[in-house]
């Protein structure tokens, strides 16, 4: 081998891609040159300086008043007849909220909203279009409410506004029920509102009562207050607590006594003694205290029902196939709904679209990526006439391709016929919980306590029988336990969130406190959505360049060159006159005529400052040219952080849909102990759980795409991992927002936590509650005592759940706070 | 003490008012969106350009 020369000395300046700091004055991204510029404003690209305009001629530039750079990057341009589809009024009318044939209004969900700039912008689109007459925003839910005139502008035209001015719309036909269940939280507010009005009148109006001396106050007061008291306790008896009642008796129609039916016992007892007791005029009754219960426990359903204004938990594969497509017929390009797509016809697919069901390719170049159905991270080449798969999307040219299958026959879809998909997963969980299983037993208890005391009371003084029972049966009120678990999964649910862990409802908390066994899918999940794991800067090498750089290190075994060559994959040959490696700085070889020096910086002769800035893992010197290579981890930030914080407490098993590629690298970071299986198709994934499940396991499964699907559905708990919560994720128990996945211990140790927390302030509720029993068995149960012990008991309750579990949280590292 | 009549009734009519406020605010989806009305509020019609 013959001699290489001593490199030069001399220093050679990389060459940065950026070197200073001009931001696009419409998105705030650093502009790679200056030439796309009005007067003094730079641009990123052609997009941004188009919103610019068409904000400047409008007299909008209010905009860029309110925030800096308030616009989103506008690289991706939007295809022309992406919005074809809204010209078809049979789908343009499911998203109308109101029209009377022109005067319409429309409701869109826009996920780029996020500053002041934007509000002011969606609110003045009149400004922009005059046929616009009014929009308005809500912030909170993102959703602007657009009323325009049908017959001047129409709704393909308005959505397509939206989107040059880089508020693209997520249109989607799949959330009608929506709606609804908001009307009814609305109910439960207003109940509670009544409640609580109700509440403190009865107390105020009981005070009286409570300090009067054993005299009693004067007569007249007393029917007053009474009476009052009464007319007050009507609408908490009859309208507040109307859910305790209705579920109990759809519970007790299904001969399940759920928590709700020993409540609403409790209730209609206290109800119809202190009925009794004011029309005997014998005594005051427990109004206030009743009124206290309801008022309490709904304030707990209200705290725990949390509902996320933009995250929608039960999408399936609908949401995320196109509302239409474009059909060739024989009078053109018709767009067409996905519901009437049928097989033979032919449909036309652009760069980026989805394929809405299984076709054979007729024309185009197809090279469809797969990632989101199947797990494959690469995308696949396909030939003319051969099979491409619904849920697969198209990258590069149009496409011409011919169904062969309805939509719901396809490959994905089918995978939705699964017996996984028809059971109801919130039923389960409710059945399961320890709530459920207690309120069984609790009743029965309750009901022998109560024939005990009768039985003695029988014997000894018959005339305190109904006094008795019927203090007791109100006293055991179950309501410490439904405000126990109330209010801690309330503040859990609350502590989750804050925490970037969104759940669907507070069942899934004890749920997720029970698993035992974690299941990861591998792409998008462990691994970053995209495949890109070297970046290369500065001198961008040519085909030429890189056919020498594969020769180059191709006969090294140093990993960097390894990944250096996998990168490069398989290249034409070429011949080294010249190869020497130098181990721990690098090699230096003569190919072609031209010296490549592949190592470290020093080796390559970088000057030491731009090594320290730089930071790259290798360097490359064609000549004078010089590559500098950054290898990024395969696997997300956090990954070889938070596995092995799992892997001794539970154990884990990854799924990938992938070819075994990576497998040495899962293996180091998993660990022996764990189980990795590759090129698992969606189906697979969910026996596998299936399997786990068997043999009594309690599953997580953790998943990014519809490829997991079926696996998230049969899991004890799904959560879907995903880097904008926007964005589509595929029907899951919960939602984990990527950046926060480092807490995912922490977040698995405090939902165990819960179960003890409610444990611990139901075991101190039971404390009051064997006070008021030793009261009441005695017939000793005075109204002054059951109206001290009420409040007492839920306070304590409220102190030791909120208490306790945000303490539990500051110690696995959770943010009391939400963090943005 | 017949005061105490006239107390009651204007306390709960108070209380009720109240009441009927909290239940209007709600219907008229003043918590739907709590966020956007303190951005509107700060939106002039035309924002005084010597201010800035």
């Amino acid at each position: 081998m013959p001699t290489v020369k001593e490199p030069e000395t001399e220093v050679i300046d990389l060459i940065t891609e950026t070197d200073t700091d001009v931001l696009c004055y419409h998105c705030g991204t650093p502009c790679l040159a200056e030439t796309i510029a009005i007067e003094d404003k730079v641009f990123c690209c052609d997009g941004c300086k188009l919103v610019y305009e068409i904000i400047n001629n409008n007299g909008l530039c209010d905009y860029y008043k309110l925030q800096s750079h308030p616009g989103l990057a506008q690289i991706k341009s939007i295809r022309n007849d992406k919005y074809s589809f809204l010209d078809n009024e049979d789908i343009a009318k499911q998203l109308y909220k109101f029209t009377n044939g022109d005067y319409t209004i429309v409701t869109f969900y826009i996920p780029g909203v996020h500053c002041s700039s934007c509000m002011w912008l969606l609110e003045h689109l009149h400004k922009v279009n005059e046929h616009i007459i009014e929009s308005r925003l809500n912030f909170t839910t993102k959703e602007v409410t657009i009323h325009f005139s049908k017959s001047k502008i129409s709704l393909r035209k308005i959505t397509e506004l939206l989107a040059t001015i880089g508020y693209e719309p997520y249109i989607s036909l799949d959330e009608t029920n929506k709606k609804k269940s908001k009307n009814y939280n609305k109910q439960r507010i207003f109940k509670l509102g009544v409640a609580g009005f109700c509440f403190g009148n009865i107390m105020m109006m009981s005070f009286p009562e409570y300090l009067s001396s054993k005299a009693g106050i004067e007569e007249q007061y007393a029917h007053l207050f009474r009476y009052l008291n009464l007319l007050l306790a009507i609408p908490v008896f009859f309208y507040s607590a109307s859910e305790f009642f209705t579920t109990a008796w759809s519970g007790l129609k299904q001969r399940i006594l759920n928590i709700d039916a020993p409540i609403a016992l409790a209730i209609l007892i206290t109800f119809s003694r202190s009925i009794f007791e004011i029309a005997t005029n014998t005594g005051a009754g427990y109004l206030d205290s009743m009124s206290g219960i309801v008022f309490f426990m709904l304030v707990g359903r209200v705290v725990q029902e949390r509902t996320y204004k933009s995250i929608t938990f039960n999408r399936d594969y609908k949401s995320y196939f196109p509302i239409a497509v474009s059909v060739v017929t024989q009078n053109g390009i018709v767009s067409k709904m996905l519901s009437d797509l049928k097989e033979k016809d032919v449909v036309q697919l652009h760069n980026d679209e989805i394929i809405p069901a299984d076709a054979i390719v007729l024309n185009g170049k197809p090279k469809i990526d797969y990632s989101f159905v199947t797990g494959e991270s690469e995308p696949v080449t396909v030939k003319i006439n051969e099979m491409v798969y619904a849920g697969g999307r198209q990258t590069g040219e149009q496409l011409t391709i011919q169904i062969i299958k309805p939509v719901a026959g396809s490959y994905l879809t089918s995978l939705w016929n699964h017996y996984a998909f028809s059971q109801n997963k919130a039923v389960k969980n409710n059945e399961e919980s320890v709530l459920h299983k207690l309120s069984k037993y609790f009743t029965w208890v309750l009901f022998g306590l109560a024939a005990i005391t009768a039985t003695y009371w029988a014997i000894y003084d018959p005339s305190k029988i109904v006094g008795s029972v019927s203090a007791m049966l109100i006293v055991a009120c179950p309501c410490a336990l439904l405000l126990s678990a109330t209010f801690t999964n309330g503040n859990l649910l609350r502590l989750f969130s804050n925490n970037g862990l969104f759940l669907r409802d507070s069942l899934v908390i004890e749920q997720l406190g029970k698993i035992d066994h974690i299941v990861f899918d591998k792409t998008g999940t462990i691994t970053q959505g995209s495949n890109s794991q070297i970046i290369c800067s500065g001198n961008q090498l040519t085909e030429a360049d890189k056919d020498m750089l594969a020769a180059v290190v191709a006969p090294s075994k140093h990993p960097y060159s390894k990944w250096l060559a996998s990168w490069l994959g398989t290249r034409k040959k070429v011949e080294l006159s010249a190869w020497k490696e130098t181990v721990g700085k690098g090699i230096d070889a003569i190919c072609d005529g031209s010296r490549i020096m592949v190592g470290s910086g020093d080796f390559a002769g970088v000057h030491k400052d731009k090594i320290k800035v730089d930071k790259a893992a290798v360097y490359v010197r064609i000549e004078q040219k010089l590559t500098s290579f950054h290898f990024m981890s395969v696997f997300r930030d956090s990954i070889p952080q938070i596995i092995p914080a799992l892997n001794h407490r539970f154990s884990l098993s990854v799924l990938s849909g992938d070819n075994d590629k990576q497998r040495s690298l899962l293996e180091d970071l998993f660990g022996s102990k764990s189980q990795l299986l590759f090129e698992q198709k969606p189906i697979d994934k969910l026996h596998y759980i299936e399997g786990l499940q068997q043999k009594g396991r309690s599953v997580l499964m953790m998943g990014d795409g519809l490829n997991d699907a079926g696996a998230l559905q049969q899991s004890n708990v799904g959560i879907t991992l995903a880097d904008d919560i926007n964005n589509f994720t595929p029907s899951c128990d919960a939602i984990l927002d990527a950046k926060k996945l480092v807490l995912l211990p922490g977040v698995m140790k405090l939902a165990k936590a819960g179960k003890y927390i409610i444990g611990l302030s139901f075991f101190v509720s039971i404390l009051y509650n064997i006070v008021g029993l030793y009261f009441a068995m005695q017939g000793r149960m005075s109204p002054m005592i059951a109206a001290i012990l009420m409040p007492c008991s839920t306070l304590s309750i409220v102190l030791i759940t909120s208490g306790l579990s945000s303490i539990w949280a500051k110690k696995e590292g959770l943010s009391l706070r939400t963090t943005e | 003490m017949s005061a105490l009549y006239l107390l009651v009734i204007v306390s709960i009519a108070v209380a009720g008012f109240f009441l009927m406020a909290f239940i209007w605010s709600v219907k008229s989806n003043q918590y739907e969106d709590q966020k956007g009305a303190a951005i509107r509020m700060l939106h002039e019609d035309e924002v005084n350009k010597n201010l800035f």
